[in-house]
């Protein structure tokens, strides 16, 4: 506790844990000093030979490591001498200290494995159960493979005790060393008859467990854990059993059958609600094909939602959840407890609850439900407002908007999402906007009505969330300016000073629109203008006669505003804002002049005509959504090399890929590359340059490597046009087609379902990344799979040579089957004691012969007593 | 594998007791108790004792001044989880008697034995009191 230097007392009498314990809690600051001395005593007395001293100075460190987080992976060999200690307390803290930091990479771990098997060889219960605890828990695939056999001896144990922790070994021996599987198997098996409920309890927990990995390879036990769903008064062990069932009934689903009567008759007799939980949740997982089982299970999921314990509303609502897909009915007899728990307190009930909801979405009552919900997201918190908000916007976008039939609408509902305070779900919805523009015409007269509502509310200018919406709003008013009311004011609004609010690229888009606007005006203003001559334009007189009509001092007007409004943004830093304002004053620059003079405008021959033309034709192509797969359906150019390895390189570019030490690296690329610049130029423009040492090695490397070159600037012979040979943009969105119309029509509704562009393949582009399987997990699960059905079958054929054989036979027969398990032992002992057990276990084997009738082949299939 | 850890901790967040049944380094140790305790800490009695972590559930119950926590897989059944950790609770308290955070504290072994008893492999393998009070006083007897 004093910070002064050690005293004699402290040199003399080694500090055991509990001092350190205290020490610590009297210790107000200066813990990581306090923990460092620790430490620095530890270093000290663990190297001591004295085997006290040392294991209390391993304590010691477990305890640090375990609960302040210090490192004790240094002590490894201190942790195996001091298992080695006869002393019990010593093996205590040696195998704890083990246990704790010991895993794959440990270089000790190979020290271990005689002490380990010395242990479990003793008398003595606990040190052989410390052992098995330190197997469960760091066990690798060498030290399961070398104890195997003292596993298996263990779990014939007689003392109770020690075989249920080799049950609950077994697992992790077999995970790590699959073949133990056909040495142990059987023993393991046994025990599922066991009278004992704590063996019975661990070996069913062990099946638990490889049934989660493997359902068809633990198909064979479900007579005997049968008989155990039926018997047995434990719940521990009857909520086990029931999960194996729920994992073998998805695999077999005659099993379901057969086990659906059991498990109802559990839910209506027991107390405890755990059980309940568990058959409920087998039920509807997988018996869900059951009716009056569901049913059953639905009655007891209600009484879950109505009480008033948190825990039990969560895990009803849960259960109502899995319920959900097959039987809808199930989740809208319980409506009110689902909207109720809402507003519930606990934020997981409310989750629960809204994800209920949306299953219940379709398209009759998604406006219902959608207002439900905008209501209680404006009087929620921020996380669950925009939980809302968000599955609101996946539910009403599955699958290209199936349940959306209204869909001005729903763009009205996404115009007051946007106006939610808290909502921060801005970039999903611009991009739905976007995509509903693209995809459904008919929706683009309201989609303009609501950007335009957006894009003159000044308060959305200020929120960081909204801005993407913005962006969509504005990019919809420049590209369908057709259904524009008042293109003035539109531009006048994308224009205005307060944009400077905005982000850079949000801008942009906003000058860009513009820039669209301004090109619809003045083409409508001239073929207004054509159309007093002979000639209509049909395609713009519908629209302009429903607005103002185009004057030649609106045009200009218009004109004189776009330039006022940019001619401040042409200095700007941000290059995007630039480029597009310099656009736009170019293309006003060209047709200023023209304007101004009001020349002839009829002749189509004047500049401002024609560049008008040509704009508005680049405008006028309609966009459409991509699919995915677009780029593959690319053709890659002929003579293009992709699979080429780039070895070839290193031949000629092997001086320049010198190890990057020093910066003369990027030097050297750099002057090679100038040089050939100049070069070029010296090539182009004179021949007569005296040609250094240094440019002739360079020509020749370029005549031998031509192909690898850029072309230089000047006319280069050896391009072969490669630009040309990708296709232009345009031609690809032809390709992609979109599908032929499916329209749907609903005979008794007064407004048709507008028509939603689908493309066939790739469409949904937001597809959340694949889980990464773990390839290694899988081998390991496969293996062991394999290694299980192997035993049963080997279980199964002794069985079946027993029914058709006679006693004089089972003699030859027991050699057989010792001969098949010698393999893996390797002492007499050993052998002696598996004949005796191989007498005892045939006998067994010829009172259950009769139901093993049907298992003559070589697939394992359920005998007949379960059918 | 069913129980992922067991942990105790104490409302100033200091851990008493971590209980690892799959291998984690030191600094995903410390990462993952303290976003849990983090998470359990901020949530109120009218709450369900369940938060889901990643990948896996968290099942918690507050005993006096300690936090119990346990990290289970998916498909765990939490109502059994939550009465395993009153039956170790209970244990504890018949062991100890009147078991405070103090008693953990200093006899970390023990608790350590009472819970490698009642669970092996992430597995729960003992449910009865009375069998794992006699394996401890057996134990302690003999040595």
């Amino acid at each position: 506790m004093s910070s002064s230097s050690t005293s004699i007392m402290d040199n003399l009498f080694q500090r055991s844990l509990e001092d350190l314990i205290k020490g610590f809690r009297l210790q107000l600051l200066g813990e990581s000093n306090f923990i460092s001395r620790a430490l620095e005593e530890i270093r000290r007395e663990i190297k001591v030979t004295d085997l006290s001293t040392k294991s209390t100075a391993l304590h010691k460190l477990s305890y640090l490591a375990a609960l302040h987080g210090v490192d004790m992976s240094w002590a490894a060999f201190h942790a195996v001498e001091v298992v080695s200690s006869p002393r019990f307390q010593h093996k205590r803290i040696g195998y704890e200290a083990i246990t704790q930091s010991f895993h794959e990479q440990t270089s000790v771990l190979l020290l271990i494995t005689n002490q380990v098997r010395k242990d479990l060889n003793s008398a003595n219960e606990y040190e052989v159960s410390l052992a098995l605890e330190c197997l469960s828990r760091i066990g690798t695939h060498d030290l399961a493979r070398d104890l195997t056999p003292e596993v298996f001896t263990l779990l014939g144990s007689s003392k109770a005790f020690v075989k249920k922790k080799a049950i609950g070994v077994v697992l992790r021996v077999f995970e790590k060393y699959p073949d133990a599987v056909k040495v142990c198997f059987k023993r393991l098996v046994e025990n599922l008859e066991s009278s004992d409920p704590q063996i019975l309890s661990a070996v069913v927990g062990v099946f638990c467990e490889l049934a989660t990995r493997d359902p068809g390879s633990c198909l064979p036990l479900a007579p005997e854990l049968y008989k155990v769903l039926v018997d047995s008064r434990n719940n521990w062990v009857l909520i086990k059993v029931l999960k194996i069932f729920a994992k073998l009934a998805s695999v077999e689903p005659r099993l379901g059958k057969k086990v659906a009567e059991p498990i109802c008759e559990h839910m209506r007799r027991t107390v405890a609600k755990s059980l309940v939980f568990e058959c409920v949740r087998t039920v509807v997982s997988s018996l869900s094909d059951h009716e009056a089982a569901v049913k059953l299970a639905v009655a007891k999921i209600r009484e879950f939602l109505v009480e008033d314990d948190p825990n039990l509303k969560y895990l009803g609502l849960n259960a109502l959840s899995i319920v959900a897909p097959k039987h809808l009915w199930a989740v809208l007899e319980n409506k009110e407890a689902v909207v109720k728990a809402l507003s519930d307190e606990d934020p997981n009930v409310k989750l629960e609850a809204l994800h209920l909801l949306m299953s219940m979405v379709n398209e009759d009552n998604v406006s219902e439900i959608s207002r439900i919900l905008m209501n209680y997201a404006l009087k929620s918190d921020p996380f669950f407002c925009n939980e809302i908000i968000f599955s609101v916007l996946s539910a009403c976008s599955r699958n290209a908007y199936e349940i959306i039939v209204d869909f001005d609408w729903y763009v009205s509902l996404l115009g007051e999402m946007a106006r939610i305070p808290h909502c921060q779900r801005g970039e999903e919805i611009e991009h739905q906007l976007i995509d509903i523009g693209m995809r459904v015409r008919d929706a683009r007269p309201q989609l303009v009505r609501v950007s335009w509502a957006l894009l003159i509310d000044p308060a959305l200018l200020g929120n960081l969330f909204l801005h993407p919406i913005l962006s969509a709003a504005a990019w919809i008013s420049g590209e369908y300016v057709e259904f524009c009311k008042n293109p003035y004011e539109t531009v006048e609004v994308l224009l205005q000073p307060r944009t400077g609010l905005l982000p850079p690229s949000i801008r942009a888009v906003y000058i860009h629109s513009a820039f669209k606007v301004l090109i619809f005006c003045l083409r409508s203003y001239f073929s207004a203008e054509e159309s007093t001559l002979s000639f209509s334009a049909q395609e713009f007189s519908s629209a302009s006669s429903s607005m103002n009509a185009f004057t030649y001092e609106s045009i200009l007007n218009l004109v004189n505003v776009i330039e006022l409004g940019l001619v401040p943004l042409s200095g700007t830093h941000d290059v995007e804002v630039q480029e597009r304002t310099k656009n736009v004053l170019g293309f006003i620059g060209m047709i200023k002049q023209d304007l101004a003079e009001k020349l002839n405008l009829q002749d189509s021959e004047t500049e401002v005509f024609r560049v008008t033309a040509f704009m508005e034709d680049v405008f006028s192509e309609e966009l459409g959504p991509v699919s995915a797969t677009a780029q593959d359906k690319v053709c890659v150019p002929g003579g293009l090399e992709l699979k080429e390895n780039l070895g070839d390189l290193e031949e000629i570019c092997g001086e320049f890929l010198k190890p990057v030490d020093s910066v003369s690296y990027t030097d050297k690329i750099s002057f090679s590359v100038s040089k050939l610049r100049i070069r070029d130029q010296q090539e182009a423009s004179s021949s007569s340059s005296p040609p250094h040492e240094a440019s002739s090695l360079l020509a020749e490397h370029r005549k031998r490597h031509g192909m690898y070159y850029l072309p230089s600037q000047k006319d280069d012979p050896d391009s072969n046009g490669t630009p040309n040979d990708y296709p232009l943009a345009n031609e690809l969105a032809n390709e992609i087609s979109p599908d032929p119309f499916n329209p749907k029509k609903k005979p008794n509704q007064s407004k048709q379902r507008p028509v939603v562009v689908k493309l066939e393949e790739g469409d949904e582009s937001r597809n959340p990344p694949q889980a990464k399987s773990n390839i290694e997990t899988v081998n390991d699960d496969e293996s062991l799979s394999r290694a299980i059905q192997s035993a049963l079958l080997v279980k199964n054929k002794g069985k079946e040579k027993d029914k058709s054989e006679t006693n004089p036979n089972s003699g030859q027969q027991e050699k057989e089957e010792s001969s098949r398990i010698e393999d893996h032992q390797n002492s007499e002992k050993k052998k002696k004691k598996k004949k005796k057990k191989n007498g005892e276990r045939s006998s067994k084997h010829k009172s259950r012969g009769r139901n093993e009738v049907a298992s003559a082949s070589e697939q394992v299939i359920i005998p007949d007593y379960l059918l | 594998m069913g129980i992922r850890f067991i942990l105790m901790v104490n409302k100033q967040g200091q851990t008493r007791l971590a209980q690892y049944y799959e291998w984690l380094t030191l600094e995903e140790r410390r990462a993952l108790e303290g976003e849990i305790v983090r998470k359990c800490l901020a949530r109120n009695d009218q709450q369900c004792s369940f938060v889901e972590h990643r990948n896996y559930k968290i099942v918690y119950r507050r005993y006096a001044s300690l936090f119990f926590m346990v990290g289970v897989d998916d498909d765990e059944n939490e109502l059994a989880i939550l009465e395993f950790i009153h039956l170790l609770v209970e244990t504890m308290d018949k062991h100890f008697g009147n078991v405070c955070e103090l008693d953990i504290m200093f006899h970390l072994e023990k608790a350590h034995f009472m819970l490698e008893e009642m669970v092996m492999n992430g597995c729960i393998v003992e449910t009865s009191k009375a069998n794992i009070l006699s394996s401890i006083q057996l134990m302690d007897k003999a040595h």
